[in-house]
């Protein structure tokens, strides 16, 4: 009792120091408050407790960068098998797990977080705020994804690799057949690395709804932002499918459940429902934020915004249902009832629409505007020039009996690159270019780029396009190794061959990268003269993203008003302040609190990633990991600190 | 190592050369959609480069451009053809696929010839079942269908999924078990088709092929009715000491030679074997040799097939080799 007068007097006087806001402060001193607030320690400490949604950011772009390199040297690893007929390099058990690491890292550890990863940066400085909605949830997800997929590459160093391929269909992947504890990891690192694809979704619906600048309305919104939160929608929708699939297969494989069992009353097929659910939109969630990337170079290289804003938006959620109604034509060699067959033939034909349109859009973009051929705008036309052949025989494989010609065969391997390497590698780079100067404030040296793009671009259709051909011509996929009379063999020489530029290609990215770091252009706030609001502030942006956040009136800010952004004022300095507005038209409602540095979520992860683990070995992990869990969580949400003052 | 391409010289494995009603309408659909989407394609790049070349040629501003209302009037109404024409086309596309669909679909239910087909890691058993005339009969790896007739494959699997697939006669269909399913094929020349297992089914999935055999009514006939025959006795000492060591050292656990009291039913029935044209699901040529290269040491030919080494004398070995030689 006795010490409480003296304590309630201390607060009140820190009352008094508290609750600065930007209105009237010089620009020094308010940046120095805002850098106080924002600020990351250094050290070992301050690298993992960081919740800076920017250092997030990065970090998960090199860490899925450096998945791309594993499972692009996998696939090196399996053209140098296939490079000759009956070669026995590599051994069908180690080729085996080849595929199926190649397959399951690209999918699930490249291209879904790399695109997330971008997200994760882009989105605050593009809506101009200060952090994402929970920057914690932040933390917690990258931290997930890394420990999930270096577990399942240290188990395949272990020669505890998957190997019942990325789709491991059941029985093969289950208790009869599945191989050690091989398809094990598999199923777990599934449901884990989802664990954080979800937590990002939740994090962009939530940021793009919430915290955009004043005036944004959903009409000013950058088309790569519609992109986003389209992506954020399906992965909500798509990944539990797979989370819950992974979890029955362990516990078919763990706990003695026959959930895929035929002979007990499960169901083989049920597997693949659950799968393509969820694997079929899983090609949108990495096609649909590439798209958001053409759409952002695109008018910054032809300088003319975007043709046909409300048809690209109604094109990408139209994209976003339709990604629902396609699983099943990677089943139409079950055999389904034709009048199923027929309606799903249907849709996926149907989702050629919305794709087309927003092609025609870019393509009126460039028609109405005055080309500047810089590396970015190189990738995204590589990208239009590839993608149409992934479509069309996306068309072809659509057709029912057509596709029971080419289903599993090189024909659908070719497909699916040129869709997913065409339509979201290629933009992707071209992001890498164009975004670089922000992240790093340095230029990547545009000769290279150039350079770069044409070994990706020839090595990508030379690798890719026999392979039709070798489809057609009745060679299968996964397969370790073909008779020299299949006359299959000069083809499948020179795809190994093409697939060395195409490597080459990668390694000038590489190199461009680590030169321009120590070595690039200085870039300035805006090198492109770009539109969007992540240009407005310096390059690299500072911890708190905009000194004063701006005012939207206009859906290209920097064109409309190139002199000086409007900005809005009254968000306290001396701590970490978001602003919150209406869903629809940004009209600020709410200053918020955003989350501190913490070692929680890092120490929460450990704990959820110790506990899936051990489940792999004992059922009894579950609850045992229980007790780490819900420390991590409890400390993660104690609440600390005042409560805000109303006002 | 295998073979039944060397007749063949690539073509009798491609979906390109089809020789059956069900490929041959496939391969008319192929043609279609391809046209249909080089056409597509190389129109979009067109406009693509001559959208580049105009706005490059008009000399490049960096300041951006204001919005002309009438241009943006004309590309509205370009894009919006454009759609209007996809649009078109992918209804002609869906229409023409549903008729293939339907053409194919219709070919079944003329089959004058049953074969039943059970996937098995990494072999395919063939049942041939009883008929007026004949016995069911069981063979591995070797389909004998005669040609111009429709022929009703019954499809099942137990133990992964597997996927039937001879592509110059049909289209592919899983085998999944617990499920059966069926396909109809018909070859519409004489000659011998390669296929291959086409869904992953683990350590071996390579090397698990199929071989269709399209012959005269009459040759058919002539085979059909050598399968329906059990065995035939060992005709010499060395015949008779391969049958006994056969059934001496564990080979009989898993494989059936009828009218001997060999009944495993793990592996291939070996009644005919020396009448197939290959070994292991067509990882190896019939020969003396491989075959002698195979009981010695299945697991260098095929690592990871389901046969283990087994141990022979060099004697033994040549024995067993004449004796299942003599089994034509
Ligand atoms: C010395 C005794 C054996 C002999 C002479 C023998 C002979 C053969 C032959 C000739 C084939 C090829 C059949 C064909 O392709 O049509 C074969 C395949 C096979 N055998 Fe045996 N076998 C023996 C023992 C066994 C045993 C003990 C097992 C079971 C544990 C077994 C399981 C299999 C299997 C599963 C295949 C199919 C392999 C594949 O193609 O993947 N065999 N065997
Ligand atoms: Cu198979």
């Amino acid at each position: 009792m006795s010490g409480m007068p003296g304590k309630k007097a201390k607060r009140i006087e820190e009352r008094g120091l508290k609750g600065i806001r930007d209105t009237g402060l010089d620009e020094a001193r308010l940046r120095a408050f805002l850098a106080h607030a924002w600020h990351t320690p250094k050290g070992l400490y301050g690298w993992l407790a960081t919740v800076d949604h920017k250092l997030i950011g990065k970090r998960y772009v090199v860490t899925a960068f450096l998945f791309l390199i594993l499972a692009g040297l996998s696939a090196l690893a399996m053209r140098f098998q296939l490079a000759a007929p009956e070669a026995g390099r590599i051994s069908p058990d180690f080729y085996n797990q080849l595929f199926t690491m190649h397959g399951t890292t690209m999918m699930f550890l490249f291209a879904v977080p790399v695109m997330e990863a971008f997200t994760v940066y882009l989105v605050p400085l593009m809506i101009g705020t200060r952090n994402v909605a929970f920057p914690r949830l932040n933390a917690f997800s990258y931290w997930i994804y890394v420990s999930g997929g270096t577990m399942i590459w240290i188990a395949f160093a272990f020669n505890t690799g998957a190997d019942a391929g990325w789709f491991s269909y059941v029985p093969l992947a289950g208790p009869d057949y599945g191989i050690g504890k091989r398809p094990d990891f598999w199923a777990q690192m599934v449901t884990y690395t989802e664990v954080s694809a979800l937590a990002v979704a939740v994090e962009i619906i939530a940021t793009v709804f919430k915290l955009r600048a004043p005036g944004m309305t959903l009409d000013r919104i950058p088309l790569y932002v519609w992109s986003v939160l389209v992506t954020a929608f399906v992965i909500l929708f798509a990944m539990p499918a797979v989370m819950v699939s992974s979890t029955m297969l362990i516990l078919d494989r763990l706990v003695g459940t026959k959930f895929f069992d035929p002979a007990a009353g499960g169901d083989a097929l049920l597997w693949q429902h659950l799968f393509w659910f969820f694997g079929h939109p899983e090609v949108y969630i990495i096609f649909i934020p590439a798209t958001g990337f053409v759409s952002a170079i695109l008018p910054t290289f032809v300088r003319r915004p975007v043709f046909g804003y409300l048809g690209i938006v109604l094109s990408l959620i139209a994209i976003g249902f339709l990604s629902f109604g396609l699983w099943v034509h990677h089943m139409f060699a079950t055999g389904l009832p034709q009048l199923g067959e027929s309606f799903f033939t249907a849709s996926s034909m149907m989702i050629a629409i919305p794709s087309g349109i927003q092609i025609f859009c870019w393509i009126a973009t460039i028609w109405g505007g005055r080309p500047i051929f810089a590396t970015p705008l190189v990738f995204v036309l590589g990208f239009i020039f590839t993608f149409v052949i992934g479509g069309m025989t996306g068309v072809m494989v659509a057709s029912v009996p057509l596709d029971l010609q080419v289903h599993d065969t090189y024909f659908v391997v070719a497909h699916f690159h040129y869709v997913l390497v065409g339509g979201a590698v290629f933009p992707l780079l071209g992001a890498v270019y164009y975004w670089f100067p922000k992240v790093t404030g340095r230029m990547l040296s545009e000769r290279l780029g150039h350079w770069n793009f044409w070994f990706v671009f020839l090595g990508f259709n030379l690798t890719f396009f026999p392979m039709h051909i070798l489809g057609l011509q009745g060679m299968p996929r996964r397969i370790y190794t073909y008779p020299l009379e299949s006359g299959w063999g000069s083809a499948n020489l020179f795809i190994s061959l093409s697939s060395l530029v195409l490597f080459a290609g990668f390694a000038l990215l590489f190199l461009n990268m680590l030169l321009s770091l120590r070595n690039g252009r200085p870039a300035g706030d805006n090198p492109w003269g770009a539109s969007t609001l992540e240009w407005a502030t310096t390059s690299p942006p500072p911890s708190y993203n905009f000194p004063h956040l701006p005012v939207v009136t206009h859906r290209e800010p920097l064109w409309a008003r190139p002199d000086t952004l409007p900005v809005i004022e009254g968000l306290r300095v001396d701590a970490r302040e978001v602003l919150g507005g209406t869903v629809a038209d940004a009209v600020p409602q709410l200053r918020l609190p955003s989350a501190d540095n913490s070692i929680w979520p890092l120490l929460s992860a450990i704990a959820v990633g110790g506990t899936f683990f051990a489940s792999i070995y004992t059922p009894w992990a579950v609850v045992w990991g229980a007790i780490p869990i819900s420390i991590g969580f409890i400390c993660w949400f104690w609440p600390k600190g005042e409560p805000e003052d109303e006002e | 190592m295998s073979n039944t391409f060397l007749t063949a010289c690539g073509d009798r494995q491609s979906a390109l050369h089809a020789h059956g009603a069900n490929a041959q309408k496939i391969f008319d659909l192929i043609w279609t959609f391809s046209a249909v989407a080089a056409t597509v394609w190389l129109l979009v790049v067109l406009v693509l480069a001559t959208a580049l070349l105009r706005g490059n040629l008009a000399k490049a501003s960096r300041s951006p451009l204001q919005i002309d209302a009438d241009q943006e009037r004309r590309l509205t109404r370009a894009v919006g053809s454009a759609t209007a024409l996809t649009v078109v086309v992918l209804i002609a596309l869906t229409i023409g696929s549903f008729f293939a669909g339907k053409s194919i679909a219709s070919l079944s239910g003329s089959e004058t010839v049953t074969v039943r087909v059970t996937g098995h890691q990494w072999w395919w058993e063939i049942r041939y079942p009883k008929t007026d005339s004949s016995q069911a009969i069981l063979t591995a790896n070797e389909i004998h269908v005669p040609v111009g007739e429709s022929v009703k494959v019954k499809l099942d699997s137990l133990d992964v999924i597997h996927s039937f697939w001879v592509p110059s006669l049909a289209g592919k269909r899983d085998l999944i078990p617990g499920r059966p399913s069926e396909l109809t094929l018909t070859a519409d020349k004489p000659g011998i088709y390669r296929g291959q297992c086409a869904e992953f089914c683990g350590y071996q999935h390579a090397h698990m092929a199929i071989i269709v055999v399209a012959e005269s009514r009459e040759a058919f006939d002539a085979w059909r009715s050598r399968q329906d025959a059990n065995a035939v006795t060992p005709a010499s000492d060395e015949e008779r000491r391969g049958q006994a060591a056969f059934l001496g050292t564990g080979c009989a656990l898993c494989h059936a030679i009828r009218g001997t009291p060999a009944t495993g039913t793990v592996g291939p029935d070996l009644t005919h074997v020396a009448g197939r044209r290959s070994l292991a699901a067509d990882a190896l040529v019939m020969t003396p040799g491989a075959l002698a290269a195979w009981i010695a040491d299945p697991q260098s030919v095929k690592p990871g097939a389901k046969m283990p080494r087994i141990a022979l004398s060099a004697d033994d070995l040549n024995a067993v080799v004449t004796y299942l030689g003599s089994l034509e």
